[in-house]
């Protein structure tokens, strides 16, 4: 039971929290009624998918997916001598191991999904404003009786 | 990645999260938004995802509390929910 529960929990800690806040997010753009309580619900819930994504990329005992300095120079020297006919006796040694560095794939992805969030949440504000400007109310239920309301009287 | 770093973090984020959507004053919502947002820029930097990490705190953290309260300061500020 207590390995189950660190091997499904603990060590996933991150997909369970992922999770949690989605339905959070999900709840709040369904169930809240003021239109802002329902953007910042929709930056929840695109929030949760990033931190779903980037901790797929996560490996244990992993570094930020940069390389040094000197392993490239290594890298150089290595190729010099494999060009003039010496046997490259100790390049696995000197090879960058994938291992050693987190996946930067996931990184750059969601790097681009942050933007497009912010933007998204830029433009619902403006068209936040200019409901308010119109009914004069950032609450749904009042937004719809005015809708109707105009439509019976027209 | 620090493990127990990870599940404060973590934890602080699902607080932060439902205290954000239950609050009714929309400017403390959005502020608690901005706080949100900067847990998990910590998160990310722990997690190795350092370029994630810078862009949320300069657009997550910055931008997205700015344009929630400059909305909050050209409509209301009370909320029903």
């Amino acid at each position: 039971m207590g390995e189950t529960f660190k091997a499904n929990v603990i060590d996933h800690f991150n997909f369970w929290v992922a999770v949690v806040l989605m339905m959070i997010g999900l709840y709040a753009m369904i169930t809240k009624n003021n239109l802002i309580k329902k953007l910042i619900g929709m930056s929840i819930f695109q929030t949760a998918i990033i931190l779903f994504y980037v901790s797929a990329g996560v490996k244990d005992g992993a570094t930020i997916p940069i390389l040094e300095h000197h392993a490239a120079e290594t890298e150089q020297v290595e190729a010099g001598e494999h060009v003039e006919g010496h046997p490259v006796a100790n390049h696995e040694a000197h090879a960058i191991n994938p291992d050693d560095y987190s996946n930067p794939l996931p990184h750059v992805l969601m790097l681009t999904a942050i933007v497009v969030g912010v933007a998204t949440l830029g433009v619902a504000l403006a068209v936040t404003q200019v409901i308010y400007k119109n009914y004069g109310t950032l609450e749904e239920d009042e937004i719809l009786a005015k809708i109707k309301a105009a439509e019976n009287d027209g | 990645m620090i493990w127990q770093f990870d599940i404060i973090i973590l934890i602080f984020l699902v607080i932060t999260a439902v205290i954000s959507l239950r609050v009714k004053d929309l400017l403390a919502a959005s502020m608690v938004f901005g706080t949100y947002s900067f847990l998990i820029c910590l998160l990310w930097a722990g997690m190795g995802a350092v370029d994630v990490a810078f862009t949320e705190a300069t657009v997550g953290a910055g931008i997205s509390a700015v344009i929630l309260i400059a909305t909050v300061y050209n409509t209301r500020r009370d909320s029903s929910d």
